[in-house]
């Protein structure tokens, strides 16, 4: 099937940030409606293919769209091209329906900021950019999406750049990203080296020519552009920096979608990974990590914003592992991503939501008892941290048992340990949320006089409720009928149930339920029946000292990559002054000196160019009577 | 008597010209030492032309000589030109060229 | 030179005659053209040298270009560089002391010995044939044998060379042409420009020159009532020149000290 709407999908919204790009002041007052309209017809068209879709046999879904030969070289043939599948669509109206949503919740929130034009122009960018991403029909196309949302993130980041703290945020991200991104041009490389092709289907049709090595260095490589981009160990670092953008922005691109990219990648190369176990067993284990890793750090934060980054680390923790775990988790590893990109959008709206009313204040010790303040907010926050626990029936119950359950059926020693911390991660999860939960919206007021919480307007608690009841109602209907598996299933090809299981769903439900209510409970404890300090306890463990600090990890970076870095760099400096620098300045020199020495003869006088004239042509004579001799 | 003659003759006539060009500075001397050197070359061509036995070297001569007078017509004007700028006819003086 | 000698003996041909007596005077007009101080006698000599290679090119069957030599060396170029050497200075001396340093003894020495590898270069040659002679050649007379091989071998380097020959007349023009890039001032605004500029004393306008009644020629500097001359009253390039006549003997009193 073929169609020639595709490419208004992503025309859209990249029209849109070109007219206010390049209209400037004049934009200023109506850009923000202008964004928002055309995201949300970037939404309609979506669910109309969606329908059109629906009607087609599960088969013939798919649909392409050539847009133009792009690079012809030899025997490299990449044509500009769109794709949608069944596991395109999906993203496509996540992007663009949550995208929507944020745009009109942006309205509200940025009304009072100079620069909101700039702010929708660079959304729309980016909804642009992570469209082509999710369309592209080749690793090729995949890319110039893949540093489109790289850019636009960027840009969001440092959104207020006039705060270097901001704009540094936005250049670690940057570079962290970079890293990644190297991973993936070296994954193209190397696929075309071997492969000869960089299209998803020429991929997955030649995939199994490969050798098992080519195959796991291509996968590896995909993993390390994943964990630049999804903030998977080690390239984690940068998300909790990255929350210096406005409060939407980490709604929609470092919570919902931008950073599941990741998970899009390795589940779009699932031929890969299922021919290349080693690769697929990295993809696990670096799930698992860093799923514990994240929640760690979530429950150490008092920053609102911080404490939810930790957790959409940990939350793509689990869709990284259930990626992992190969066609038994890939679809399971999607659901979580679309739930998760509703009830993290959500309670990023919230977080917003609160700091709005707050005077921008960040700081949960400054919170409490906003529920009676905010009881919207508190409402669709609640949603969310339902959702994310995995209490039934909302999204995340289905999702995240789902993926434990299936990691535990991995098999062997593997299998058990990769449940048993994606187990942990679920009551570490139940502890850090309701902290975050009973810290903000319950107890004791503990914020200062000048402060006045307030619920925000409609156009901010609108798309709130609406991505609420995405968060509530999601995953009932991905799971009737293992709808979203069949959906999926063209895409990913899902072995059939296995037949014993080591644990069955119903057990691991109630055991992760067991965990969560312990997990909440300790919270409830520690954070409810005590009073909580405004100022952050000095004498704490060294344990707790160390997760303030993201475990270490930007010490790590500093100490392994930045330093060493810094020192070749200033060798490389010395040895370009004294060796390189001195070699061009000796070439130099020697050029000075000889023409120096040959400038003498050019005296300037007519007489003293003829004599030398006269003595070439002595030359010539000597020459001739030479060889007449 | 042998034509050889005329050939010693030119290529004497040819070397006074050539230390006249080096060694004299009035610009209007440093020209008549060109045309004598282009003179000696066309006396070399006439005599060529009588030991050849065909009219190629005289036609060559006569080439020479519009050529000659070309030059003596342009490098004169130049000469003048010099002179009404820097009130001599010294080649010396014209030394631009070296700064 | 023994040769030479030898030839001298053999030729008792009119032609060797002309070329023995010719042959040395026309190395002597080169040679004192090249040491001669002044540039007019240089050019005196030069117009000798043009006539004797005319002679010589008629001497060897080369009757339409000794004419030509006589009419365009010795008749326009040689009459062209008289003319520039009015234009520039008749009178002036060329200094023949040398100012660039150690250019004349290697200037000298590379030409003589360009000069001996050139003659001992002809001296080696071998033909691998007798002298021809235009006899052949010139049987139709020697202006339409030219006129034959100009016109039809030649012809693309004759109409190459006629363009260069337009093209230099253009050029020399362009080269003399003195552009003025303001206006000739009338006589009012040198008026004002003498009042406004300089002093005083000169706003009446320069002395004539010449002393009164007793040489009133253009190279005597008019007398100033001190008794001093006026350079001012002459024309600067007299004076460049040198040609000034001294005033001072003219002054009124010495001449009636004199009686």
């Amino acid at each position: 099937m073929t169609s020639n709407a595709l490419v208004y999908l992503i025309a859209l919204p990249l029209f849109g940030a070109a007219v206010l790009m390049l209209a400037g002041r004049r934009a200023d007052r109506r850009g923000h409606i202008l964004a928002t309209v055309l995201s949300g017809g970037s939404f309609l068209l979506g669910l109309y293919e969606f329908s059109q879709m629906l009607s087609r046999s599960s088969e013939n879904r798919a649909v392409t769209q050539k847009l133009f030969s792009w690079i012809s070289v030899g025997s490299f043939k990449v044509d500009a091209g769109l794709m949608l599948d069944q596991l395109s669509i999906s993203f496509v109206l996540l992007i663009t329906g949550v995208g929507t949503l944020i745009h009109i919740y942006s309205i509200a929130y940025m009304s009072h900021d100079l620069d909101r034009r700039r702010f929708f122009a660079y959304l729309n960018l980016f909804v642009a950019a992570m469209l082509l991403l999710v369309l592209g029909d080749s690793y090729l196309n995949l890319y110039v999406g893949w540093e489109g949302v790289g850019l636009a993130s960027y840009l969001l980041i440092g959104f207020w750049n006039q705060k270097p703290t901001y704009a540094t945020a936005a250049k670690k991200a940057f570079v962290a990203n970079r890293v990644g991104d190297l991973g993936l041009s070296l994954a193209i490389m190397v696929a075309f080296a071997t492969l000869g092709t960089v299209s998803f289907s020429g991929v997955k049709e030649n995939a199994g020519q490969a050798s098992t090595a080519a195959l796991t260095a291509i996968g590896i490589l995909l993993l390390v552009a994943a964990t630049g981009k999804s903030a998977q160990l080690p390239l984690q670092a940068w998300l909790g920096d990255a929350m210096a953008g406005p409060t939407p922005v980490s709604a929609l691109i470092h919570a919902a979608t931008m950073v599941t990219a990741g998970v899009y990648l390795i589940t779009r190369s699932n031929f890969i990974f299922d021919a290349a176990p080693i690769a697929q067993l990295a993809v696990a284990i670096i799930g698992a990590i860093t799923l514990l890793f994240g929640a760690i750090i979530g429950a150490a934060k008092d920053d609102i914003k911080k404490a939810l980054a930790a957790s959409t680390t940990s939350q793509i923790g689990y869709m990284v592992l259930g990626a992992g775990l190969g066609p038994a988790g890939y679809a399971f590893a999607i659901m979580h991503l679309l739930a998760h990109g509703f009830f993290k959008a959500g309670l990023f709206l919230g977080a917003g939501s609160v700091m709005h009313g707050m005077n921008n204040e960040v700081n949960m010790r400054r919170y409490g008892g906003l529920r009676k303040f905010m009881p919207i907010t508190f409402a669709t926050f609640g949603a969310g941290y339902l959702s994310i626990l995995g209490v039934p029936p909302f999204a995340g119950f289905y999702s995240k048992d789902r993926i434990i359950e299936a990691a535990f059926n991995a098999g062997g020693v593997r299998g058990v340990l990769l449940g048993s911390a994606a187990l942990l991660g679920a009551a570490i999860t139940a502890f850090y949320m309701t902290r975050v939960v009973v810290m903000t919206f319950a107890g004791k007021a503990r914020w200062e006089e000048e402060v006045h919480p307030h619920e925000s307007p409609a156009l901010m608690w609108l798309p709130m409720v609406l991505i609420a009841f995405g968060s509530t109602f999601s995953g009932f209907l991905f799971t009737r009928g293992d709808a979203l598996r069949n959906w999926l299933a063209p895409v990913v090809e899902p072995v059939a149930a296995r037949e014993q299981e080591l644990l069955s769903p119903a057990l691991v439900s109630i055991l992760a339920l067991l965990l969560v209510v312990v997990g909440a409970g300790l919270a409830v404890m520690k954070y409810l029946r005590q009073d909580v300090p405004v100022v952050a306890p000095e004498d704490v463990s060294i344990f707790t000292r160390v997760a303030r600090r993201d475990l270490l990890q930007d010490d790590f970076n500093e100490a392994v990559f930045m330093r060493p870095g810094q020192h070749l760099t200033y060798a490389l400096v010395d040895i370009d002054e004294v060796i390189i620098d001195g070699a061009v300045r000796g070439v130099g020199r020697m050029a000075t000196g000889s023409a120096g020495a040959l400038r003498t003869t050019q005296t300037g006088f007519v007489r003293s160019y003829a004599m030398w004239i006269l003595l070439g042509a002595i030359g010539l004579i000597a020459a001739i009577w030479m060889v007449t001799l | 008597m042998n034509p050889a003659n005329y050939l010693y003759v030119s290529a004497m006539l040819f070397t006074i010209g050539a230390i006249g060009v080096v060694v004299r500075r009035n610009a209007i001397v440093v020209f008549m030492c060109i045309e004598l050197m282009l003179n000696a070359a066309n006396l070399a061509f006439v005599t060529f032309a009588r030991i050849n036995g065909n009219l190629d070297g005289q036609v060559m001569a006569f080439f020479t000589m519009v050529v000659a007078a070309c030059e003596v017509v342009v490098g004169l004007a130049i000469i003048v030109t010099i002179y009404r700028s820097r009130r001599s006819a010294s080649v010396d003086d014209a030394s631009l060229l070296r700064r | 030179m023994i040769n030479l000698a030898l030839e001298v003996g053999k030729t008792p041909a009119p032609e060797a005659i002309l070329f023995w007596i010719l042959a040395p005077l026309v190395l002597l007009a080169a040679l004192g053209m090249l040491l001669a101080k002044k540039a007019v006698h240089s050019a005196i000599l030069m117009a000798w040298v043009m006539i004797t290679l005319a002679i010589f090119y008629i001497a060897q069957d080369a009757l339409f270009l000794g004419i030509v030599q006589i009419v365009v060396y010795t008749g326009a170029v040689m009459m062209l560089f008289l003319f520039i050497l009015m234009l520039v200075g008749i009178d002036s001396k060329d200094s023949l002391t040398e100012t660039i340093r150690g250019l004349r003894p290697i200037a000298i020495l590379a030409a003589v010995g360009f000069g001996g590898l050139l003659i001992s270069l002809i001296g080696r040659s071998t033909l691998g044939h007798d002298e021809v002679g235009l006899a052949t050649a010139n049987e139709a007379g020697n202006v339409p044998a030219l006129a034959q091989l100009l016109f039809s071998r030649y012809v693309w380097a004759f109409e190459v060379i006629s363009a260069l020959l337009i093209t230099a007349a253009l050029g020399a023009m362009v080269l003399a042409y003195n552009h003025r890039i303001t206006s000739r001032p009338t006589q009012r605004e040198l008026s004002e420009m003498r009042f406004r500029t300089g002093s005083l004393a000169n706003a009446a306008g320069l002395p004539n020159p010449g002393v009164f009644a007793l040489h009133d020629a253009v190279d005597v500097p008019a007398l100033l009532p001190d008794g001093t001359p006026a350079p001012n009253s002459i024309s600067a390039t007299l004076e460049a020149r040198g040609d000034i006549i001294d005033s001072r003997p003219f002054q009124l009193g010495e001449m009636e000290e004199e009686k």
